[in-house]
């Protein structure tokens, strides 16, 4: 397959009279990492949850894989998918929440392998095999058996990124990942996050951490009122801010 | 004192070998009507839980509307209904069919809400969690969201069951022979109203009794047991 893995035209959404992205495009290769960075409130998460169409766009297209995502269309014209086919499409993405969500009434290893089993009708015992994996990758092997509740934030976090990654997805996507954890756990979700981006993982990120994100991402997309002010290579954007507005977040971000 | 307490006590047995057999039998059938008017309620009222929780305008109105006029209409006036205001079309119920029918259709209004209640406190991530993998919105339902609100479910709807094995008592009024109009009909051939109401009372508190206390019990082991995770 060539072209571009994901392709987001003329984004728009709006709730109620708020529009909260007003036009945004952006193109993800296969393997490439995108960071979107910005001020609360600006649509950086908004942005993010229309790719999977957690959210539906009020207007605009997302393509992946080169394959219309969420509608169909039909003589020029587009209509929304029905829920079959967006589970069909989404089981494709992987997201990680800021929240993680977890779901309390299983077990580290059984929120992994529920979703390979009901959707892709893997057996029981395939599905604990590519649990214990994905636990294994995310260095969460000792916590299989362990209830959400017993484990810290950002183990659990770990565990949701296992979840994710047993979709075996074309393209992640993290929903600001680690602002929810207490600081001292932060870094043991970046280093995984870090981990899977050096296995050559496409993935979109939406985050506070600058410095990780300049680490790990190659382009970076600066999200201000809806519209993309500046984007660009890391070492461009956040080493040499050109907009007034982008600096002013950067300092904002630094002094804190 | 203590000999009017034996007296009084003493016509229980003189009266036993006569009353007891017929009050087995009428508790049974409490148990019955209460065991298939709560199934019937359950079933209904988890359907209407989830028209009402519907994107589509006119299942969301329809289960509204039912939930609202079941719960606003008097269980007796829909038992009266349903065995004898549907003769005229050819519709008859028998009278414990009547009865059963009756009080689950009624009690669905307020499990409805039960179900409701608790699907509603569920966190939306853990749907859209569940969504992100790939599972259709009815899976999400049966694996994800089911599964979590049946526990936050549980004590509201053992108090229902309570309510309905007490309610079952109106269906005397359309007799079905179960345990409250039996225990009339014996009050009137011995002439002893005051003991054999206090027995279908005394009966009535020992079959909901425990129930109240498992529920009691479930309560605190959910208080303990659970501390709620972050958007858990």
């Amino acid at each position: 397959m060539t072209g571009p893995l994901l392709q987001v035209e003329e984004l728009h959404k709006s709730f109620g009279d708020l529009e909260v992205l007003k036009g945004v495009d952006m193109t993800l290769d296969r393997g490439h990492k995108t960071a979107i960075i910005g001020p609360s409130g600006c649509g950086k998460s908004t942005m993010l949850r229309c790719i999977n169409y957690m959210e539906r766009p009020t207007q605009g297209h997302i393509h992946l894989d080169g394959e219309l995502f969420g509608e169909t269309q039909s003589d020029g014209a587009y209509k929304p998918m029905n829920e079959k086919g967006l589970a069909r499409q989404r089981a494709h993405v992987g997201m990680v929440f800021q929240g993680f969500y977890l779901w309390p009434h299983l077990c580290a290893r059984d929120n992994i392998g529920i979703g390979p089993m009901k959707v892709r009708g893997i057996s029981k015992a395939q599905a604990n095999e590519l649990a214990d994996a994905m636990l294994e990758k995310v260095h969460m092997s000792h916590k299989a058996n362990e209830f959400p509740e017993r484990l810290s934030g950002g183990q659990q976090q770990r565990v949701a990124i296992a979840r994710a990654l047993a979709q075996q997805p074309k393209l992640m996507l993290f929903d600001e990942p680690t602002s929810a954890l207490d600081p001292e756990l932060i870094g043991e979700v970046l280093n995984v996050i870090q981990e899977l981006a050096e296995e050559g993982r496409s993935m979109v990120l939406v985050t506070h951490e600058i410095r990780f994100a300049r680490e790990v991402a190659d382009h970076v997309i600066f999200l201000h009122d809806g519209v993309i002010v500046e984007e660009g290579p890391p070492k461009q954007v956040i080493d040499n801010p050109q907009h007034e507005r982008l600096r002013a977040f950067l300092r904002q971000i630094v002094e804190h | 004192m203590i000999e009017d307490l034996k007296g009084f006590l003493s016509v229980y047995a003189e009266n036993w070998h006569d009353w007891g057999p017929q009050i087995y039998e009428a508790i049974w059938v409490t148990i019955q009507l209460t065991i298939a008017s709560f199934s019937l309620a359950v079933v209904l009222g988890l359907l209407l839980a989830v028209g009402k929780l519907s994107n589509i305008g006119l299942v969301r109105g329809f289960c509204t509307a039912y939930i609202e006029i079941a719960r606003g209409v008097p269980a007796l006036a829909v038992l009266f209904l349903l065995y004898f205001g549907l003769v005229p079309l050819g519709i008859v119920f028998d009278a414990f069919t009547a009865g059963a029918i009756g009080l689950g259709m009624s009690a669905a209004g307020y499990i409805a809400e039960v179900f409701r209640a608790g699907i509603q406190a569920i966190h939306k991530g853990q749907r859209e969690a569940a969504l992100a993998v790939g599972m259709t919105p009815m899976m999400t339902f049966r694996h994800i969201i089911l599964p979590q609100a049946i526990r936050i479910i549980l004590p509201p709807m053992l108090n229902m069951v309570i309510l309905l094995l007490k309610d079952t008592s109106i269906c005397s009024l359309i007799s079905t022979d179960e345990l409250m109009l039996r225990a009339k009909d014996l009050a009137m051939m011995s002439f002893l109203p005051m003991h054999l109401f206090l027995l279908a009372g005394a009966i009535y508190f020992c079959l909901s009794w425990p129930l109240s206390l498992i529920t009691r019990k479930i309560e605190n082991l959910m208080q303990r047991g659970r501390r709620q995770t972050f958007g858990g």
